[in-house]
């Protein structure tokens, strides 16, 4: 059963259609990544499963369940577009959103306590937030998302906007959100991080789903059959002729080779194992998986050109 | 506690909590009070320099009953205009030039100055000369007690004006005083639509702008939000309008201690108030005294008989509908802009509505049942302002009633309405959106 599933999403704005039959399947307890060029509709699908807009046609399901608009309040929201009251001071105003998400004064002061804590800026408490430099600001919106613990956390670019100390602190964060059981989407162009912390994503490109599953599954699926292998060779013949592989590039050094390999059609990586070891000890065996960066990048401009 | 509820505790106490909003309300009826009144006390200033004005009187009988004021002092003078003409005199500001006897020659009397001369000046000469020359007139007549005849038959009238009603009872009316309390409530609606619809209009704006609607729509409704806001900023303006009726009455009740305070009293009290507004330009003649004694004495009357309690109701019931009605609007402009420049284009057919609901209300009150009153007090968008013109003569029960529930139909509409553009509006970032396009919005 998956937590939260989108359908056939299909939405229009004048003059364009944002998205185009879109479907995701968000497994719970997991990290799921929201991928795509500019422009591409991430957002919107975002904002259509927080009921900001809604769907042309086809469904948003929370455990198998319409959505309803009481499942608003199972979600914490950060959305790209920062905003928060300039002139109000920072605790006043966490306070105020997290009781709008239903939380009691009480309650909300104390959980506010904990993560002003936690990030080591209780004495923003009594600041206007006007004062605060941008990277400050994104870190009072992140608590403002987690405040309520909503079971679905959704950031759009949570990245975008911290130095890389605080980009890793809130990944960080994000990591632990998983492990005390919350469900997370977001969105994102930071390649490098999808591979770090995302089960599962969807790739969406010119409002469709392009590409969609968990994340070792795609890199497997993307890679390109090439290995790296290091043997200990001393002086003497070395043999690199095989039915299995063909060398692409072969380094020699004293005591040492290096070969960039591709298997052939139907080898498998143990028969080709067997056959090296026969004759070299092998000192390091690797599959070369694409990065998430390259598949991002060969996807959406494959989809491009076939489009063109 | 409910959504909307934290929402308009927010908006209200942000703005309750302001020092601006503290300080015009506390210095608000002051500056009223000084509008009307400085201009006055400014003119009743005296200058300190005593200005000299010449006399050259060839009859002799005119020169000696000018007294000196405390602006002017007059002398005697034997030179000729043509020597003072000639010479360079800074002390002399003026010459009253009197060649003739001024009953056959009325023009025989000149004032002559190098600058312009002021009007006091002018009326003083004017005035001690009529008087000279009134009682010079009444002798030439030869009739015993003839002043005596012609005071006795001055006449001060005014005619009394009594409604019946319903129940057979008379009460004193005055169109005066209905007139100048219908005005004095137009002018506060119209005020505070203007002011606190466009108060709704900057909130809803800064949110956007601010882009923390995105936020606050994922965990309340977007009508939530609206609503919120609308009552909230309402609640600012009655929180206003509450304390200025209560410094109102406090300065009232306090100005009358003062004066003397008790029952008997109060008629010597306001004639007394009177007379120093007036400022002691004028000194009343002993006989006027009578008769203004009387003139307040129907003037209580007759803000004793207005039904402050019915007006105060109906004037609260206006006051909520119609800014119920222009804050809808407002909300709905708001969300549709992205810049206060943009607002101007939208914002001016509103305004022109407000101008012609206020023009409407001034020319209503020569005619308060007249059809232009009458249609305007019925159409929603003006009956705010033109009922309150019509509120102290007694409008038919029927016409109110009808009034108020139109009122308040349009409103919850135009809400429904402007919720529809808000929800729209308010994520719509980018270019400014033609009316054609907030059109359909609601459809959306």
């Amino acid at each position: 059963m998956y937590f939260l599933e989108a359908e056939d999403v299909v939405k229009q704005f004048s003059g364009h259609l944002a998205l185009n039959k879109v479907s995701i399947q968000v497994p719970p307890g997991k990290i799921f990544g929201l991928l795509g060029p500019n422009g591409a509709g991430k957002t919107t699908l975002l904002r259509i499963i927080n009921r900001i807009t809604a769907p042309d046609s086809g469904s948003i399901r929370f455990n198998g369940l319409e959505s309803t608009p009481e499942d608003v309040f199972r979600i914490g929201y950060m959305p790209e577009e920062r905003g928060l009251y300039k002139k109000m001071k920072v605790g006043e105003q966490a306070i105020y959103l997290a009781r709008l998400k239903g939380l009691s004064y009480p309650e909300a002061k104390k959980r506010l306590m904990e993560w002003f804590d936690k990030f080591e800026i209780t004495s923003w408490w009594n600041r206007k937030l006007e004062e605060l430099s941008k990277g400050m600001q994104q870190k009072i919106q992140f608590i403002i998302t987690v405040i309520h613990k909503p079971e679905l956390l959704i950031f759009d670019e949570p990245f975008s906007g911290f130095d890389p100390v605080n980009a890793d602190r809130v990944k960080q964060e994000i990591l632990e959100l998983k492990y005390l059981g919350h469900t997370i989407i977001f969105s994102t162009h930071n390649m490098a991080s999808v591979e770090e912390i995302c089960d599962g994503i969807a790739l969406i490109d010119r409002s469709k789903v392009v590409l969609s599953g968990e994340v070792n599954e795609i890199r497997n699926r993307f890679k390109s059959n090439i290995l790296n292998v290091a043997l200990r060779w001393e002086e003497g013949i070395f043999s690199i002729d095989s039915n299995y592989y063909t060398v692409l590039s072969a380094k020699a050094r004293t005591g040492e080779v290096k070969m960039r390999i591709r298997k052939n059609p139907g080898a498998a990586n143990s028969e080709i194992l067997t056959e090296l070891s026969r004759a070299y000890e092998i000192m390091s065996f690797t599959e070369e998986l694409p990065s998430m960066n390259d598949i991002f990048i060969n996807t959406v401009s494959s989809t491009n050109s076939t489009q063109i | 506690m409910n959504k909307t509820a934290i929402i308009i505790k927010r908006e209200y106490l942000r703005r309750v909590s302001k020092k601006s909003f503290l300080l015009v309300t506390l210095l608000m009826p002051f500056m009223v009070a000084a509008l009307a009144f400085v201009p006055l006390w400014l003119s009743s200033i005296r200058s300190d320099d005593v200005k000299t004005v010449a006399i050259m009187d060839a009859t002799g009988k005119y020169a000696s009953l000018f007294e000196d004021t405390g602006n002017f002092r007059f002398i005697n003078s034997d030179k000729s205009l043509d020597d003072y003409r000639n010479s360079d005199n800074k002390e002399i500001v003026a010459f009253l030039n009197i060649t003739g006897d001024l009953l056959q020659n009325p023009k025989a009397a000149t004032l002559y100055s190098e600058k312009q001369i002021p009007g006091e000046l002018s009326r003083l000469v004017n005035q001690t000369l009529e008087k000279v020359l009134e009682e010079e007139k009444l002798t030439s007549f030869n009739i015993p007690n003839l002043r005596e005849i012609i005071n006795e038959s001055k006449v001060n009238f005014s005619v009394q004006t009594i409604k019946w009603g319903a129940d057979g009872s008379e009460n004193t009316s005055s169109a005066m005083a209905a007139s100048i309390l219908g005005m004095i409530f137009t002018l506060i609606v119209y005020t505070f639509i203007v002011v606190y619809g466009s108060m709704v209009m900057q909130g809803v704006m800064e949110e956007k702008t601010n882009r923390i609607v995105e936020l606050m729509i994922s965990s309340v409704r977007p009508f939530d939000l609206m609503m919120g806001k609308i009552i909230g900023i309402a609640l600012v303006g009655l929180t206003q309008l509450f304390l200025w009726g209560i410094m109102t009455s406090a300065l009232i009740a306090g100005g009358t201690f003062l004066l003397g305070g008790g029952g008997a009293a109060d008629i010597s009290a306001v004639q007394q108030g009177m007379s120093m507004a007036q400022g002691g330009g004028m000194s009343m003649q002993p006989g006027v005294d009578m008769a203004v004694m009387q003139e307040v004495n129907e003037w209580l009357g007759i803000i004793h008989s207005i039904n402050f309690v019915e007006i105060g109701i109906f004037f609260i019931l206006y006051f909520i509908g119609g800014y119920l009605l222009y804050a809808a609007i407002f909300a709905a402009i708001g969300s549709a802009i992205n810049q206060q420049e943009d607002s101007n284009q939208f914002i001016a057919p509103v305004m022109v509505f407000m101008i012609f609901a206020l023009y409407a209300g001034i020319y209503s009150i020569d005619n308060p049942d007249g059809p232009l009153a009458f249609w305007c007090s019925m159409i929603p968008f003006t009956s705010p302002v033109v009922m309150m013109v019509r509120l102290p003569y007694d409008v038919p029960v029927w016409e109110l009633l009808v009034s108020v529930a139109l009122l308040f139909a349009t409103a919850m509409a135009l809400t429904w309405l402007s919720a529809k553009i808000y929800r729209v509006g308010i994520l719509m970032y980018g270019k400014k959106p033609s009316i054609k396009e907030m059109i359909k919005w609601v459809k959306y």
